[in-house]
């Protein structure tokens, strides 16, 4: 029943949580995590485990909150069945982003990730074909029971099951007593004596049903709060589909900036299609990522031939995930000669101009050896997030069978939440912030950010994604901001600061809904068009200088106009602050880069050359005082990877430490 | 409506209030009945309420122009999900 037949049959309907506005919580905790992930809970459990008290905090219940759906591919891990090191394992990130990714966390989570896989699967999260569904299969390893991907011989990227993690880590947090606030959410971090870019002694939040307000003390905090997202895409209709994962709304991003944190990457961005017009994503017949290596034919059966990275015909469909001579490995989302995946045709979008393959294209699973098909539909779609429920369960009940039937794919007719192989389409206003090295947040060798006491993780940490990533960092943290906690000592929150905040919180509940107050709905639209109209596929100095008065414009004279009638809309209303807050970042870092960048998505008219070598660099961005103050990283700023990660971990015992 | 209740089944028990991520779902003001789909539009079709669900009474059902095609291989007949 939805809430108009409610009102319809038994009259009006009172918010069904208490309204408690004016109730204030304090809270005092050794480690604040900020985000109830894979990654807030694996620091969670980390800090826990040092004995240590933590409170975690989260927009939902982190059962199945922050990739809890499930997820399908434990990535880059070097263990027990593969020559591939955790150096193997950064360096084809780098090769393949020309620089732009973060060798840093990505070697932390390389040299680890194995260890959090076993502890997972003690934890229950399901991690080896126990039930020998796939006896037999070339990418099962018949005594670990493993199932890998991509490359069936060098065996470092996983296939899991992965709906089973989420549920598992979360139990361990609650058996290892971590003191969990769901549907609490963080508006800011408070800072030692109340000075922006200060000691993080703490954060604000409030509950997003009954609205009372939340101040955390802590002596270590961990941001889990994930990067930015939905800046350039809304739809009012459909708000929940605007996007990969809608609880993502920069409120990290936005948060840290506003306690004074270095942040990166903000002008990275790559290009969508309009928001609403998506199909489930891995619901669709295609040949990537999850459905890899699934094989397409076109309207009238014909076939889509597969080559390698340079072209080459391949036969076979094992042939698909297999290394060909001259590459060291291959690795899941890279097209670098070394480490290039197979694919379908480069030129498919030529070829279908020419009409050698009839539109629509399908994925057909029935024409390819039984264990690539039962991989694909039942282990992959079905533990990938949102696939098990919505794809799996609910094609099958429609009629569905992958061993009879072929499901049409959309790439060619837009409609993916993935690249379009259609390059024409690639300089589109509609952009999602850079998905697959995303993260914003700069971190040291403990994952420390620029302000002390303050930790990140998961897909925070900048160019940071993917589950391996985030479980493995968060582990990691929680372990160094538990031996930063022991060594301190309670701090002292500043109150000013906590009630100026309160007021900002507040705000949209004071007013009342007067003849021309705007909805949250209006202003996130507004957001978007800026980006889309000032900062799309075609950018310059003048336009963008227009979009970051106009979103300046709308947080000083419009957002002051909101109503909150609940605390749900009022949650809404505080994500619609961060993200125009985070527009703001965007414009700022897009103008610091005067130059064009086609890995970072950034194409200047002003600076048409592309990637010239002086602007090879990480742009930072912070507010000192109120102003942003622009810096720079050099490609390269984590040093010797072997060397700085033993300086700092040289008690830590694990699988790689022990082969040494 | 992005999840349909069968509200003969429903026990109340709001199992699926609780791990819904989005709060699409809110308790219903009259204890044991059926749960109120409060924000429709804000589902984002996870389906982790349908597997919370202890008694099997919620479908998920994507919106009309999200639903895919497939073809049958022997027949050539086209279907929709």
């Amino acid at each position: 029943m939805n809430y108009e037949d409610y009102v319809t049959q038994y009259g009006p309907m009172e918010w069904p949580y208490p309204v408690l506005y004016d109730k204030e919580n304090a809270v005092e905790t050794d480690i604040l995590v900020l985000g109830g992930g894979p990654a807030g809970c694996m620091a969670a459990i980390s800090a826990a485990k040092k004995g240590l008290k933590v409170a975690l905090l989260d927009k939902a219940y982190p059962k199945r909150s922050g990739g809890g759906s499930g997820f399908d591919h434990w990535l880059n891990t070097p263990n027990p069945l593969t020559k591939v090191t955790a150096e193997n394992c950064v360096e084809w990130e780098e090769a393949t982003y020309n620089g732009y990714s973060n060798s840093l966390s990505r070697y932390i989570a390389a040299r680890e990730a194995y260890d959090t896989l076993l502890e997972i699967e003690k934890m229950g999260g399901k991690i080896r074909d126990l039930d020998d569904d796939f006896a037999g299969a070339p990418f099962r390893d018949e005594k670990t029971k493993f199932l890998f991907c991509y490359d069936y011989e060098n065996k470092f990227q996983f296939r899991v099951w992965g709906a089973t993690f989420k549920p598992a880590i979360f139990n361990e947090c609650l058996r290892l007593g971590v003191q969990v606030f769901d549907r609490v959410v963080a508006t800011s971090l408070l800072n030692e004596g109340g000075k922006e870019g200060g000691r993080i002694v703490g954060a604000t939040a409030f509950n997003m049903r009954t609205g009372e307000f939340y101040v955390f003390k802590a002596k270590a905090t961990i941001h889990a709060m994930s990067r930015h997202q939905r800046n350039w895409m809304f739809s009012t209709e459909l708000t929940g589909l605007d996007s990969f994962t809608p609880n993502i709304t920069g409120d990290g991003p936005a948060i840290l900036w506003r306690a004074g944190a270095e942040l990166t990457q903000m002008e990275r961005s790559r290009p969508s299609q309009a928001p609403g017009y998506e199909y489930p994503s891995y619901g669709t017949g295609n040949w990537m990522n999850t459905w890899h290596p699934a094989s397409m034919v076109d309207a009238n059966g014909k076939e889509i031939p597969w080559v390698d990275v340079n072209g080459n015909p391949l036969k076979t469909v094992d042939e698909r995930s297999l290394p060909r001579p001259g590459q060291k490995f291959l690795a899941e989302r890279s097209d670098h000669p070394l480490y290039g995946r197979c694919s379908p045709v480069k030129d498919l979008v030529q070829r279908i101009n020419k009409g050698e393959f009839i539109l629509p294209l399908y994925a057909d699973l029935a024409s390819m050896p039984w264990y690539e098909r039962k991989a694909i539909w039942g282990l992959m779609v079905g533990n990938e997030g949102r696939t098990k429920v919505g794809i799996k369960m609910g094609y099958e009940a429609a009629g569905f069978d992958a061993s009879k039937h072929m499901l049409q794919g959309y790439m060619t007719l837009g409609g993916e939440p993935y690249n379009n192989p259609d390059r024409s389409l690639w300089q589109s206003v509609f952009r999602q912030e850079g998905f697959g090295s995303a993260g914003t947040t700069v971190a040291d060798w403990d994952l420390k950010t620029s302000l002390d006491a303050l930790y990140v993780v998961g897909d925070a940490i900048m160019c940071g994604n993917y589950w391996y990533h985030a479980a493995t960092t968060g582990r990691y943290a929680g372990r160094k901001a538990a031996e930063y906690a022991l060594r301190q000592g309670m701090p002292t929150i500043d109150h000013k600061q906590v009630e100026k905040e309160k007021t900002r919180v507040y705000a949209p509940t004071i007013r009342k809904p007067g003849v021309d107050y705007i909805d949250w709905k209006e202003l996130r639209a507004v957001g978007a068009r800026t980006l889309q109209n000032y900062c799309g596929g075609l950018r310059n100095e003048g336009l963008m200088k227009t979009g970051l008065k106009w979103v300046q414009d709308i947080k000083e004279k419009e957002f002051p106009q909101t109503y909150a009638s609940n605390p749900h809309i009022l949650l809404r209303v505080l994500e619609t602050y961060n993200i125009l807050t985070v527009d703001e970042i965007i414009f700022q870092a897009c103008m610091a880069r005067r130059a064009s960048s086609a890995v970072l998505g950034h194409t200047r008219q002003d600076y048409p050359e592309m990637d010239p070598p002086e602007w090879h660099k990480f742009i930072t961005l912070k507010q000192v005082d109120g102003t942003t103050v622009i810096g720079d990283l050099p490609i390269g700023f984590w040093g010797n990877l072997a060397e700085n990660y033993e300086t700092h971990n040289p008690g830590y015992k694990g699988w790689m430490t022990k082969k040494r | 409506m992005p999840v349909v209740i069968d509200e003969s089944k429903c026990n109340g028990c709001n199992k699926c209030v609780t791990i819904c991520t989005t709060d699409v779902l809110v308790p219903n003001p009259i204890k044991g009945k059926p749960p109120i789909v409060m924000y429709p539009e804000e589902c984002w079709y996870a389906g982790c309420c349908v597997g919370e669900c202890p008694v099997g009474c919620i479908t998920l059902r994507f919106p009309l122009m999200s639903r895919v095609h497939y073809k049958d291989k022997e027949t050539g007949e086209i279907k929709r999900v």
